[in-house]
């Protein structure tokens, strides 16, 4: 056996190894540069190194190419939109991220040590969140362009292991917040096992690992059906772990509640995309032929998703683990998309993912602005009569809701209108049905917050809101406007999307 | 139809300074109020150039259009955001940014003891600009926008000073007696588009001949519906004498000489509809007929000076309705009596404004008394405005109300006679509670407390006075002359054939004006020949009552809408809690129980989650079983 040189595209691997380029100077910069400048320098070179990336894949859209890295790499219409809006979602958060009230001081010290009091007293912040916010982006742009078997996985644990360690720094609670990260990274490994024997199965069905080669078998349907379903089911389950849908779904409430708020919004939002852009390549492309089997069982883990999601979202008193919820109930609908099977499910998919995380990253924001003097207050009780102490706060956290339950004008009820009815054209009415169900409970707990915090009096000890820095406005601005301009005027980007979303082979 | 990018900025200049003062808050305290007048004083300039390349181009050229943008798109449903100004529209907009503007000058000195003034200014160029985008819209829909946006503008600055009570109930009143017609104007637009599929005047103009007369019927009817509420006409007049609640300035610009006219300017824009539907205009005219009846009586009663002008107004817009029901031939001359009772009639509100200002804001005329010796700048001001409204020649009112008068009587037949009559009758009773005002207030003996120092106001506030009141003399004449207005608007109207006069013009002249005489002179023989008590006598019989209590609109409306309504609202609400609240809690506590018990399975263990996937894991191979079996 010879050994070939890997001949590379770099135009096409531009935008990531920009940003892996990005975050190794950061680890140099942890190492060599006085702790005083760290701060600044860290988020000019992040935010520097995401723009970068961005104008780069805005630069290469429209090009089409499946030999960028050896076959491993597959870059198209709805790469291109996957990779901008997770950079454009990465953009918002490192704003939030870098308000660094959130994070602890000293990530390597036992919490409540002479150490932890040690470093709060000195000042230091723990800059080491924006190398590992740019290794965990890395991750999330390869991860929905991955063309086989083993990229898709080093992409899978590119991603997760970052959010893992960053799941961990919350300044406050903090054992809370590390036993969230053993959690992920428990849970996470676990489900990581199930997605490998999965593809050990997929290659033991079709003897290939690019997805052309597992595509071709399935169409050809020569093989052993038992070891493609074997192997859908294990692998499906890894990417569901990663989108947070029923019953691989443990693990998103206490880890979006342990996180520090800033990593919960970036994880939702971002994970989120790369997630479902990788189960859309797949679906769409690979088991696209195999629909006979995996339709059902999708449509079945929707509707649970969907359900359980909105369900259990109406018991819940913590602001953070309310939003978790929610966020699985979104999950569930956002797997409707993938259920369509066809170019608006596609379209409107992504439409969705854009939308909802831009929404979600202000929501959290806006939960990072709600204190009280120990920190944060995620108590939904002391959230009443939020309205009336702080307008502005509180309208607009509850027009994110708003956007969240899908209410006409904001940009979520264009997502939900779109994602059902392509449900719908396709077949999929049950799902459909489940789906503007759930959402009618799921309507119920966004407005009951928004009720709390208009309509009820305050307790007497009343969180403050306090006055939002810069970057923190930045992000809640940034989101609140394209949310508004998404469900007033969302033609524009409909359009923008349509051109691109059409998958190469 | 040409094309002119200019028009926006009519609109643009004043809803600029609106956003201006209501986003710098406080911080434009010193400067808003100025700022405010140079934009609307900016917006009438513009108006002007508009006006004098009008003029140089030829008839057929004049309309010009301006596209914004496209607005709604939704398969066969086109609309853009689109201006139009014609012959119509530049009346208009002169006559609101010019009046306007007088109004913004006389506010700086009416409000500058109130510390909220900047609000007041931005309101009103919120009105100013929504007011045009009224009358420049070229579409029902655009319409629409800037007749909502008036009505918002109406019920802020009536209810400006909110903090009394009274007076926000007057705005509410207004603003949910409007919503009635509104109401009426989105159906117009609805039954319109359902239709004829077009909501622009220009589709619609040409739609028209081809359509059902009775789907016509029905946008018209929709129409003077939307008309009767904002122009306060009969049977939604009742919230125009409570919102004299407002500043006085507001009274003069919003309730006596624009915004109360959109009704008029609505049906007229409208013209091709009513024409093509008689059923829609009989109904024109009979609210007309009433209407000016109506607040005629209501007049005679009033002691509030400003109540009394009010119901005046209502009376004056209800010979406007008239004239523009009487089809081709009455556009003209309804739009002329607009025109010059805008200038007339918000001359004598800022004249009352002046009475006010100089007697610590009384209202009552009972209390007013030979104030012609303290302030006569205000005296001349407000007496050629009152010769203005009794259409005594050579004023203003003279030529107007007596074309509508006389168009009135030629409409043909037992109707033209009751008409003509309708509106004889009402000259007569203008003169006579016009008079009462003059009489009461500005002759006789002084009725007023110890306290009150009656002075003439400042030069800022009798400036827009007096200009208003060369208006009110001249107007009239330049507008009549040679036909001036008539041949100006006549390229938008169908053509009208020669009437058979039932009378001369001069006979209705002499009529017109021997009403006058007998209101004028029953006036003076009861209330100048005797003393006025400064308190209203009570033994007084029980017509008068019922005239004072406003024809008993409000127990009217009271005992028809209000208590069924209110009787309507308390079941629903006693549905809601026991059917619908009950079912709406019974799934909720059911879901809250399930949620409960979903909520178990989050223990808060690693290997209870560890343990759910994999469940999950096996749960998916098994139903893959199942399907595949």
């Amino acid at each position: 056996m010879t050994f070939t040189a890997p001949v590379l595209n770099y135009t096409i691997l531009s935008p990531m190894l920009i940003i892996l380029a990005g975050a190794l100077i950061g680890v140099m910069i942890e190492a060599f540069v006085s702790k005083a400048l760290r701060p600044i320098i860290q988020l000019i070179l992040t935010l520097a190194t995401l723009l970068v990336a961005l104008v780069q894949v805005f630069r290469i859209r429209g090009t089409e190419s499946v030999s960028a890295a050896m076959g491993s790499v597959i870059f198209d219409g709805p790469g291109f939109l996957f990779q901008a809006t997770i950079l454009v979602i990465s953009i918002i958060s490192v704003f939030l991220i870098a308000d660094n009230e959130n994070f602890t001081a000293l990530a390597a010290a036992i919490p409540g040590s002479a150490e932890e009091q040690e470093s709060i007293q000195k000042g230091n912040k723990v800059t080491e969140v924006y190398p590992l916010t740019l290794f965990a982006v890395a991750g999330m742009l390869l991860f929905p362009i991955s063309s086989d078997l083993i990229t898709l996985f080093v992409a899978l644990e590119m991603l997760s292991l970052p959010l893992y360690l960053m799941a961990g720094l919350s300044r406050r609670r903090r054992l809370l917040s590390q036993e969230a990260a053993l959690k992920y990274f428990l849970l996470g490994a676990f489900s990581s096992a199930f997605f490998l024997f999965g593809a050990a199965y997929l290659y033991g069905y079709s003897g290939a690992i690019s997805f052309a080669g597992i595509r071709s078998s399935v169409v050809g349907g020569s093989g052993n059906d038992i070891f493609l379903l074997i192997g859908i089911a294990f692998v499906s389950v890894g990417l569901l772990f990663k989108v947070g849908a029923v019953p691989f779904h443990a693990w998103s409430p206490d880890v979006y509640q342990g996180a520090p708020t800033a990593v919960t919004a970036f994880m939702a939002a971002a994970t989120k995309v790369a997630a479902f852009g990788a189960m859309l390549r797949i679906y769409y492309t690979v088991f696209a032929n195999a629909q006979w089997s995996w339709t059902p069982l999708l449509s079945g883990i929707a509707i649970i998703t969907m359900l359980f999601g909105s369900f259990v979202a109406i018991a819940q008193r913590d602001v953070k683990r309310m939003l978790a919820y929610s966020s699985i109930a979104h999950a569930g609908f956002l797997l409707a998309g993938v259920i369509a099977l066809n170019k608006a499910g596609l379209s409107a998919s992504i439409f969705y993912l854009f939308a909802y995380g831009v929404a979600t990253v202000g929501a959290f924001a806006v939960v990072t602005l709600v204190r009280d003097s120990s920190g944060e207050v995620t108590d939904l009780n002391r959230w009443a009569g939020l309205g009336k102490r702080s307008p502005w706060v509180a309208s607009v956290f509850a027009f994110f809701l708003l956007a969240f339950a899908g209410i006409p004008l904001t940009s979520g009820f264009i997502g939900k209108f779109s994602i059902f009815s392509a449900a719908y054209e396709s077949g999929a009415k049950g799902v459909v049905i489940a789906g503007v169900l759930s959402s009618a409970i799921a309507a119920f707990f966004y407005i009951r917050v928004i009720v709390l915090m208009f309509f009820t009096d305050s307790h007497e000890d009343a969180t403050t809101v306090v006055i939002p820095s810069v970057l923190t406005r930045i992000t809640v601005i940034f989101a609140f406007v394209i949310t508004v301009a998404l469900g007033v005027y969302p033609a524009p980007l409909i359009d923008f999307i349509n051109k691109f979303a059409t998958f190469i082979r | 139809m040409l094309i002119n990018n200019g028009l926006v900025y009519l609109i643009a200049l004043p809803l600029a300074g609106a956003a201006i003062l209501l986003l710098a808050g406080r911080r434009s305290d010193k400067w808003g109020h100025i700022l405010a007048t140079l934009l609307s004083a900016s917006s009438f300039a513009v108006g002007l150039l508009q006006l004098s390349q009008m003029l140089g181009r030829p008839t057929e050229q004049r309309a010009v259009e301006q596209k914004l943008f496209e607005w709604i798109s939704v398969g066969s449903f086109q609309v853009d955001a689109g201006l139009l100004l014609d012959q119509l529209s530049i009346c208009f907009v002169l006559l609101i940014t010019g009046v306007g503007t007088l109004i913004h000058i006389y506010s700086i000195s009416y409000m500058s003891h109130d510390h909220d003034r900047r609000r007041f200014f931005a309101y009103l160029n919120l009105f100013i600009a929504a007011m045009l985008l009224l009358v420049l819209g070229n579409s029902f829909l655009n319409l629409y926008v800037g007749w909502e946006g008036v009505g918002l503008a109406s019920y802020l600055l009536i209810g400006f000073w909110n903090q009394k009570p009274a007076y926000a109930t007057a705005s509410k009143k207004a603003f949910i007696m409007n919503r009635v017609g509104d109401m009426g104007l989105s159906f117009a637009i609805m039954i319109a588009f359902a239709s004829l599929g077009t909501v622009s005047f220009a589709g619609i103009k040409e739609a028209a001949p081809h359509a059902s007369t009775a789907s016509l019927t029905a946008i018209g009817i929709m129409l003077l519906v939307a008309a009767t509420g904002k122009s306060a006409q009969f049977p939604l007049q009742a919230w125009l004498g409570d919102a004299m609640a407002g500043p006085t300035p507001v009274s003069a610009l919003i309730h006596a000489a624009t915004m109360v006219t959109a009704g008029v300017y609505l049906i007229t824009r409208s013209n091709f509809i009513f024409d093509a539907a008689p059923t829609a205009q009989l109904l024109v005219v009979i609210v007309g007929a009433i209407t000016l009846l109506f607040g005629a009586i209501i007049g005679t009663a009033k002691d509030d000076i400003k109540k009394a002008l009010a119901a005046s107004t209502m009376s004056q817009i209800g010979y406007m309705i008239l004239g523009a029901g009487l089809g081709p031939v009455g556009y003209a001359f309804a739009i002329m009596h607009l025109l010059t009772h805008g200038f007339f009639k918000a001359g004598m509100f800022l004249g009352a404004g002046s009475v006010m200002h100089g007697m610590d804001d009384e209202v009552n005329m009972r209390k007013y008394g030979n104030l012609r010796k303290f302030m006569p700048i205000t005296f001349v001001t407000f007496g050629l405005g009152y010769l203005a409204i009794l259409g005594v020649p050579p004023f203003a009112g003279f030529y107007s109300k007596d074309m509508i008068i006389e168009t009135a009587f030629n409409a043909g037949g037992i109707k033209g006679i009751l008409l003509g009559s309708a509106a004889l009758l009402g000259a007569g009773i203008t003169a006579f509670y016009m008079t009462r005002v003059m009489i009461l207030t500005f002759t006789g003996a002084p009725r007023w407390d110890e306290k009150a120092h009656p002075h003439e106001s400042p030069i800022l506030m009798w400036l827009p006075m007096a200009i208003l009141a060369i208006g009110s003399v001249t107007s009239g004449f330049l507008l009549s002359r040679g036909d001036a207005l008539v041949n100006w608007l006549a390229p938008l109207f169908a053509e009208h054939g020669e009437h058979e006069e039932l009378l001369k013009p001069i006979v209705v002249t002499s009529l017109a004006l021997l009403m006058v005489a007998i209101g004028v002179a029953i006036a003076f023989m009861k209330y100048s020949r005797s003393e006025v008590s400064n308190t209203a006598p009570e033994d007084v019989s029980f017509l008068t009552k019922i005239v004072r209590r406003d024809l008993l609109q409000d127990d009217f409306n009271e005992a028809i809408f209000m208590r069924p309504g209110q009787a309507l609202t308390s079941t629903l609400v006693k549905t809601d809690e026991l059917v619908i609240d009950g079912a709406v809690r019974g799934v909720g506590s059911v879901a809250l129980g399930s949620a409960g018990a979903l909520r178990g399975t989050q223990t808060g263990f690693v290997r209870s989650y560890a343990a759910l996937i994999l469940i999950g894991a096996v749960a998916l191979i098994a139903a893959i079983w199942v399907v595949t079996q």
